[in-house]
């Protein structure tokens, strides 16, 4: 399976029919939640996925940074894109995608210490989630304002989702605790190897199992009822 | 010198950059088919990060003293070029590696590795000759798990594996037990 | 791409290169701008953060200090330090401007990568009297219990460092200059040791001779 796609090609327009335009636009917000969800679909922006989820708050938090720098971004590229000219689009893209990058880099060091501390260089390196830069190049760059923000917004929402999920499984697992509390008492022999690096590698590989799985099961009972 | 020598082997082995600090994934999972192509974009990658290395050493010594806010973006614009001008080079030099390497060389450019590369570098503080080593050290990492990850994958292709872990879950489980084992290098510069 | 835009597309002629170099001369521009003002937006608080992050640190190890003097070394001497410098002492004074201590980091390759420690320094006792870790990426679980462990801690409550520090396996501890290991965390604990030794001997000599060219710190010392 191609990871690090820049083509648009997977890019899936929902069927036209006769669909209003409003619930045309949640399907654009709607499809990065979960039916091409960023992590467990295209497997874009593994990075950050794993390096930072070893715990719920930290994923939460690189999820929502990462969402934040998209929909800027998307909206700026969208805003600007009769003006760019083809050629230096991809080199305009990263200049706006720093720049946001750098920005949230600065505010959270100010507001948030501790997170940016948990983060650490991997604030930066949103910059080069291949993620970001895809949505640009397949779709901001070519729709409107609105639903540049509305792709964004589900493409990121549906990124958090994933990261929150990894940072939960793996703190639970690992530390037996969410979000710092802890869950299971003095009792529980956490499961270490979770929230160091392999346990990033194995939890994700179980949800793309159980995602691929759940997918199997959809297409054999759709052929099952044909 | 004893120094140097833990930088090199902490990027390496201990800290290595993809299977411990989970840079470079991208490659890693995607190209990572035949182990041959994997080496040369090991290879590839090394060659960029020296020259990184250095570039980053360059600019935050004589340069982001007076703007230290223009980092990221100088970096990865520092990054593009360089990969720009390694595709054209390589291109005249050596015309079969550039065709083997093919689209690889510009999905650098997007490599977190490389810039996660400069970042620590330069967050660390290291000076020339240590910027260098460790981009030789985690260079040398990358492909040995890149090289790792391929050779496995080559065996894997005859076997007989259930439909539903085919593809990328298969390679990060995979993964996860390459890291697991890289986790054994750990204290093998403890301090004596 | 609609028909609309293709043919618009088609028909329109390739940019110039002033135009493209205009794009990106004016996309770098303006980003230069958003980020100096998000720089010195930001910036303040940056560097008080740090600071309150330092402060808090040495006044966890030398307790009862209110405020601090920051030293450099120079020519094996202490000096008072001017910009940022890499390598630095604090010392502490109480409330009443008596003299605390010193407080002194040190640094060491650990089991996954660099420890960075924080310990008081008393140089009536030859004595260290508080601890803190600062950076530490070891084992959760194991080795990084030299941040937390409360055994390990209670070593550093009054640490001889003269000759030097000794670890001792958990549980043998009889000498004042002996350290109790962590059980299944030899290494760490042994990088602790390590680095404090190395932080003494580096800073044992200058503050010394800082104290004697400086008796009257020694009167106002109000610690026991």
């Amino acid at each position: 399976m191609p990871t690090c796609k820049l083509i648009p090609n997977w890019k899936k327009r929902p069927a036209m029919s006769n669909k209003v335009i409003g619930s045309q636009n949640m399907q654009e917000f709607l499809k990065g939640l979960w039916k091409e969800n960023p992590v467990f679909v295209a497997v874009l922006g593994m990075c950050p996925s794993l390096a930072v989820t070893n715990s719920a708050i930290n994923g939460l938090a690189m999820g929502l940074a990462t969402t934040f720098v998209l929909i800027g971004s998307s909206i700026l590229v969208s805003l600007l894109r009769k003006v760019i000219p083809k050629q230096v689009r991809i080199t305009t893209y990263i200049v706006i995608i720093a720049t946001f990058v750098t920005v949230v880099d600065f505010t959270l060091q100010a507001y948030f210490p501790d997170i940016h501390k948990a983060l650490g260089a991997f604030i930066s390196l949103i910059v080069v989630n291949c993620l970001i830069l895809a949505r640009q190049e397949s779709f901001a760059s070519k729709n409107g304002q609105w639903r540049s923000f509305l792709d964004a917004s589900g493409m990121g929402l549906g990124f958090t989702f994933a990261l929150f999920t990894l940072g939960a499984i793996r703190e639970v697992l690992g530390n037996g605790s969410l979000f710092g509390v802890s869950l299971f008492g003095k009792a529980f022999e956490p499961w270490i190897v979770m929230i160091l690096p392999p346990g990033g590698f194995f939890v994700l590989g179980f949800l793309l199992l159980l995602f691929n799985w759940s997918a199997q099961r959809r297409k054999q009972r759709k052929m099952q009822t044909a | 010198m004893n120094e140097l020598i833990w930088i090199f082997i902490s990027a390496l082995l201990i800290n290595n950059f993809t299977l411990s600090l989970f840079l470079g994934l991208c490659p890693f999972l995607g190209v990572t088919q035949r182990m041959e192509t994997a080496f040369r974009l090991g290879l590839a990658n090394i060659f960029v990060m020296v020259i990184t290395a250095i570039a980053a050493y360059v600019l935050n010594t004589w340069v982001l003293i007076y703007a230290p806010y223009l980092r990221l973006i100088s970096f990865i614009i520092v990054i593009a070029s360089v990969v720009q001008f390694v595709e054209i080079a390589i291109k005249k030099l050596s015309p079969v590696l550039f065709k083997a390497l093919g689209i690889f060389l510009p999905l650098i450019t997007t490599n977190c590795a490389i810039l996660g590369l400069a970042l620590f570098s330069t967050n660390k503080g290291y000076g020339f000759l240590e910027g260098l080593i460790y981009a030789l050290g985690a260079g040398g990492g990358v492909t040995i798990a890149l090289v790792l990850l391929a050779s496995i994958r080559e065996e894997t292709r005859i076997l007989n594996i259930p439909n539903v872990v085919k593809g990328t879950a298969l390679n990060l489980i995979i993964a996860g037990i390459l890291s697991l084992a890289f986790m054994g290098f750990a204290g093998l510069f403890g301090s004596h | 791409m609609s028909t609309e835009e293709q043919m618009t597309f088609d028909q329109e002629p390739e940019p110039s290169s002033f135009r493209l170099i205009a794009t990106l001369g004016v996309a770098g521009f303006l980003s230069g701008l958003v980020l100096v003002s998000s720089y010195l937006w930001t910036k303040p608080t940056i560097d008080a953060n740090k600071a309150e992050e330092q402060r808090q640190a040495i006044f966890r190890v030398l307790p009862g200090t209110a405020d601090f003097e920051t030293f450099t070394l120079q020519d094996g001497q202490l000096q008072t330090a001017t910009g940022p410098a890499e390598d630095r002492v604090f010392l502490g004074r109480d409330a009443n401007a008596g003299f605390t201590g010193f407080a002194i980091t040190g640094e060491e390759p650990g089991f996954s990568d660099i420890v960075t420690v924080i310990v008081g320094y008393h140089p009536a006792d030859q004595a260290i009297i508080g601890y803190q870790v600062l950076d530490c990426k070891e084992t959760p679980g194991l080795g990084d219990k030299i941040i937390r462990n409360e055994g390990f801690l209670a070593n550093f409550s009054h640490l001889v460092v003269d000759p030097e520090i000794v670890l001792v396996k958990n549980g043998t501890k009889k000498q004042p200059n002996e350290v109790d290991g962590i059980t299944g965390a030899t290494i760490s604990s042994r990088t602790v040791v390590n680095l404090l030794n190395k932080a003494m001997t580096k800073w044992k000599g200058p503050i010394d001779a800082y104290l004697q060219a400086h008796p009257e710190l020694e009167k106002t010392t109000g610690h026991e």
